[in-house]
């Protein structure tokens, strides 16, 4: 393992290419979430606008996750034992959300 | 790696029998991930519940310019976080949630960027980067501090509410919000908003503690030392972990 940053150390340029995909995550994060604010208030609320927010929200994760956590450059095993598990947190959303709305009708419907 | 000892005799490494990383991940980093993804499951417990809440509840249906503070239906979160410091008694909606939201990009950019410099071991780099990153966790606890405190102490003018005490129904003033009462709509909304945002601003905490830790490690020469700075790739992950959080509790708390 000491070989390595010998290695390292003498390419001024190492990781110039991963720097850059750094910067332009940073940037997509930065539209996507200035966007968010136009959608704010230009877009009358409704199911469009949560659509809408809930897209962009992923596409954010997805960028976190992918490119500052480095997931999607790890080995597939990792990438899915990773994801899987958030299949749980789906249930969970579709069996609260239901159950909130029966409250609901049950209590002003 | 056990992969260059070659004893006579001994069987070739294989997938599951020890000595070889079988994610191509190390040990600590893996144990990172599964402790990120037992948290995710704690913040998907917490903001699932507000949405349960939220549709138990009656939604503001008048018009939003007419929109006031009621305990009878939950408010629009525009009008509720529209304070923003040294700006005294003007509506700023989502202005400073949105400084807030860019400080913790921000230092999550700066993290990749310590992890990036300590693949080449750049120790400078690293040291560099972490002190931004802890200067940007510092910002968006001190922007919370604020935020939670104008929370508190609410309005200049609160909000008259009916609310029942003791058994009997009283018109009163609310002025700001705590667990039981609150200007900006039922209850339940203050709860939540001190339990999301509070959960998450402790999680931010300790990410500075560790980022300090990790700061310090790295400029006295213990990851030179070692011939790794792999702990600034696990304390990495957490970071951006607690800017991922964010993004779901800004949409999910602050937008929709």
């Amino acid at each position: 393992m000491s070989e390595v940053h010998h290695i390292h150390n003498q390419d001024p340029n190492a990781g110039a290419e991963q720097r850059k995909a750094i910067w332009k995550t940073f940037w997509i994060l930065l539209i996507l979430t200035a966007l968010e604010f136009v959608i704010a208030f230009t877009v009358p609320h409704g199911v469009l606008k949560i659509s809408i927010f809930i897209v962009m929200t992923i596409v954010k994760a997805f960028y976190i996750v992918g490119e500052f956590m480095h997931l999607k450059h790890e080995a597939k095993s990792l990438i899915w034992s990773i994801l899987v598990p958030i299949i749980f947190v789906a249930w969970l959303i579709l069996a609260l959300l239901l159950e909130g709305d029966a409250i609901f009708q049950a209590i002003f419907g | 790696m056990a992969a260059h000892v070659t004893t006579p005799g001994s069987v070739e490494p294989k997938m599951w029998m020890g000595g070889i990383e079988p994610m191509k991940a190390s040990y600590g980093k893996l144990m990172m991930w599964f402790f990120l993804i037992s948290d995710t499951f704690t913040f998907s417990a917490l903001l699932v519940s507000y949405g349960y809440q939220r549709f138990s509840f009656p939604a503001y249906l008048g018009d939003f310019a007419d929109f006031k503070f009621s305990n009878l239906y939950w408010p629009i979160p525009e009008r509720v976080y529209e304070a923003v410091p040294f700006l005294h008694g003007m509506s700023l909606p989502l202005v400073f949630v949105g400084i807030m939201t860019f400080i913790l990009i921000a230092s999550s950019v700066t993290m990749v960027l310590a992890v990036e410099a300590g693949h080449r071991m750049d120790r400078a780099g690293v040291e560099k980067y972490m002190l931004w990153t802890i200067l940007g966790g510092f910002t968006f606890l001190g922007c919370q501090a604020w935020e939670w405190s104008h929370f508190i102490h609410g309005t200049d003018t609160g909000s008259v509410f009916k609310v029942i005490e003791n058994g009997v129904e009283v018109t009163k003033t609310v002025f700001g919000a705590n667990l039981t009462e609150n200007q900006y709509g039922p209850p339940a909304f203050a709860d939540f908003f001190f339990f999301i945002t509070g959960f998450h601003g402790t999680h931010v905490f300790s990410g500075v503690i560790l980022n300090i830790l990790i700061f310090f490690r790295a400029a006295t020469g213990f990851y030179d030392k070692r011939g790794s700075y792999e702990m600034v790739e696990k304390v990495g992950l957490y970071w951006h972990f607690v800017d991922l959080v964010w993004v779901f509790v800004f949409t999910f708390f602050y937008l929709v």
